[in-house]
């Protein structure tokens, strides 16, 4: 089994397990009365859920519910805009993630993050794996090339790129670029992954693939993915948690295991979502 | 009707056609006229020994080569003061205050102010300041600080707007790879940003080149060659100058210089906008 942490295991590069052991549901970040402004303006108030560890997490709900924001609030990358302010509670295993003491470094590296719009950094395929992981403190060259392979092979990119990974990342398609980006992520074995939409800006194709992939990473990682594919999320996902806009703020309408959520909703205005009735 | 009206369209899109077209030749036709001006008096004067022999009989004879050395050293000067603290400066607007912040407000403003004062301004502040008060007399390393105070707010501002066109994405992902800020900084930002340190880079040497009335009370006239920074010597403009207005006969010998000038002037341009171009390109392939 994949180990959880890369201070807990010897090999923490190791390659996927294709079938690896379940885990027990337990949760692995909890949030609790989290509430996140914008200068004066909220984006939503008032969340409190539980992620479970290696397990797909999908939040759905209509545009500017605040998803994202929630998401970013997760790793702190809010920290990063002027005048956001969050308040409440996150719990990351334990670890009060809200802290003014919290190592942000760590923490991001404990948790990544892919974006809607693949962005590899503007160098070669290798320099993209390989920077963050010497900014992690790996220098010997020999683990720095059987990572990148791993993590190219884990993605699936491998065959793709291994005669060229000198050629500049931005040349690749959309769907190797994002897949570069999971990859990157990957590299640093992190035990949790933030998905913004993580397909919407791919073609069908492309997107099929990284879904796939994100269905593989599921036991190894726990992941959290904004999708505004109910099909998708549906598909893929263990939990969902719907997030709506009321009285001009995101709240968190209903969380659930995915099949309840889709197949016997409680509240009225998640039927009316996953019916497509509204949103 | 229809027909008439769209008669009536023809006819202002023509005029307007014509006087866009005729506004654009007429800044082609000044620029063409006005080199091919200084080329033509200039050209045949133009010979090694006219880039390297010293001036002779108050420049009408002789060329220009202790002038030549006396402005790449001003110009060395005024780009090693100005480089750091320039892009130090647009990495601290750019990266590390808002907008709104008073700080930002107040720098930015101060730079506008800057880059709108007269250059004979900036001469009369580098004589009182650099030459009278620290004591550095009229000297290549006076006229050079007081350069760099000129192109100081140029180069910063298209420093700052290069780090600000760096996408954000670059910053977020950064950020959540749990890179610091420093890191980011070096390795991607000021990477990204060098096309608009390059553009203020040109803009600033040209300005600096083609300055005549900040040099004139700081640098001095005296056409020897130096033999240090604490020596005054003449800039190339200065040169211009005065065989124009102040040494009859040495149209000659002016119209050359200008060409020198003007050619150098071009290549830093070309140059620049050459490595813009390959810069990120080079990066990829050779880190």
């Amino acid at each position: 089994m994949r180990p959880s942490t890369p201070a807990e295991g010897t090999q923490p590069w190791a390659p996927l397990d294709k079938n690896p052991a379940r885990y027990v549901p337990k949760p692995f970040i909890e949030v609790e009365q989290l509430s996140l402004h914008y200068g004066q303006k909220p984006a939503f108030h008032d969340v409190t859920v539980s992620i479970n560890k290696g397990c797909i997490t999908a939040l759905v709900g209509p545009s500017g519910c605040g998803k994202t924001s929630f998401l970013t609030s997760l790793n702190r990358l809010t920290d990063l805009i002027p005048g956001c302010r969050v308040s409440g509670r996150i719990r990351l295993d334990g670890l009060d993630l809200l802290a003014p003491n919290t190592d942000v470094i760590r923490l991001r590296r404990r948790i990544g993050m892919i974006f809607q719009k693949p962005n590899p950094f503007p160098l070669s395929i290798r320099k993209n794996l390989e920077f963050p992981l010497r900014e992690h403190g790996l220098r010997d060259r020999e683990q720095i090339a059987i990572t990148i392979e791993t993590v190219l092979r884990d993605v699936g990119l491998w065959d793709e790129v291994k005669d060229r990974l000198n050629a500049p990342a931005l040349a690749l398609s959309g769907g190797q670029q994002q897949r570069l980006c999971m990859a990157r992520a990957l590299a640093l074995s992190p035990e949790a992954l933030l998905m913004d939409e993580p397909c919407s800006a791919l073609d069908p194709l492309s997107s099929g693939v990284v879904e796939d992939l994100i269905v593989g990473l599921r036991n190894h990682y726990t992941i959290l993915i904004v999708t505004h594919n109910l099909a998708q999320a549906r598909r893929i996902a263990d939990y969902a948690a719907l997030f709506w806009v009321q009285n001009g703020s995101g709240q968190l309408i209903e969380t659930g295991t995915a099949k309840q959520i889709f197949e016997k909703p409680r509240d009225p205005l998640t039927a009316a979502y996953v019916s497509g009735m509204r949103g | 009707m229809v027909k008439t009206l769209e008669r009536n369209l023809d006819g202002r899109e023509l005029f307007a056609s014509i006087l866009v077209w005729s506004a654009a030749a007429l800044v082609t036709a000044t620029f063409c006229w006005f080199l091919g001006d200084i080329i033509w008096h200039g050209l045949s004067q133009i010979s090694w020994t006219f880039l390297t022999a010293p001036p002779r009989n108050a420049g009408r004879e002789g060329g220009i080569g202790p002038i030549l050395v006396s402005t790449a050293l001003i110009l060395g000067v005024c780009l090693a003061v100005s480089l750091p603290i320039g892009v130090g400066t647009a990495v601290l607007l750019a990266e590390f205050t808002t907008d709104a912040s008073l700080f930002g407000r107040l720098t930015r403003r101060s730079l506008d102010v800057l880059s709108g004062v007269p250059s004979i301004v900036f001469g009369l502040f580098g004589n009182a300041v650099f030459c009278k008060m620290l004591g550095l007399g009229f000297s290549i390393l006076s006229g050079g600080l007081t350069l760099a105070c000129m192109v100081l707010p140029i180069l910063i501002r298209s420093t700052e707007e290069g780090f600000r066109a760096v996408p954000a994405g670059y910053r977020l992902s950064a950020a959540a790879l749990g890179l610091s800020r420093t890191t980011t900084l070096f390795h991607l930002l000021l990477p990204a940003a060098v096309p608009g340190l390059l553009v203020g880079l040109v803009l600033g040497v040209g300005r600096a080149t083609a300055e005549t009335a900040a040099l004139i009370f700081t640098s001095g006239y005296v056409d020897r060659m130096p033999e240090s920074l604490l020596d005054s010597g003449r800039a190339l403009s200065i040169h211009i100058f005065d065989l124009s207005m102040n040494v009859s006969g040495g149209d000659a010998n002016a119209y050359a210089s200008a060409l020198v000038l003007v050619a150098f002037l071009l290549l830093i341009n070309g140059t620049a906008s050459w490595l813009a171009e390959h810069w990120l390109h080079r990066r990829i392939v050779t880190i």
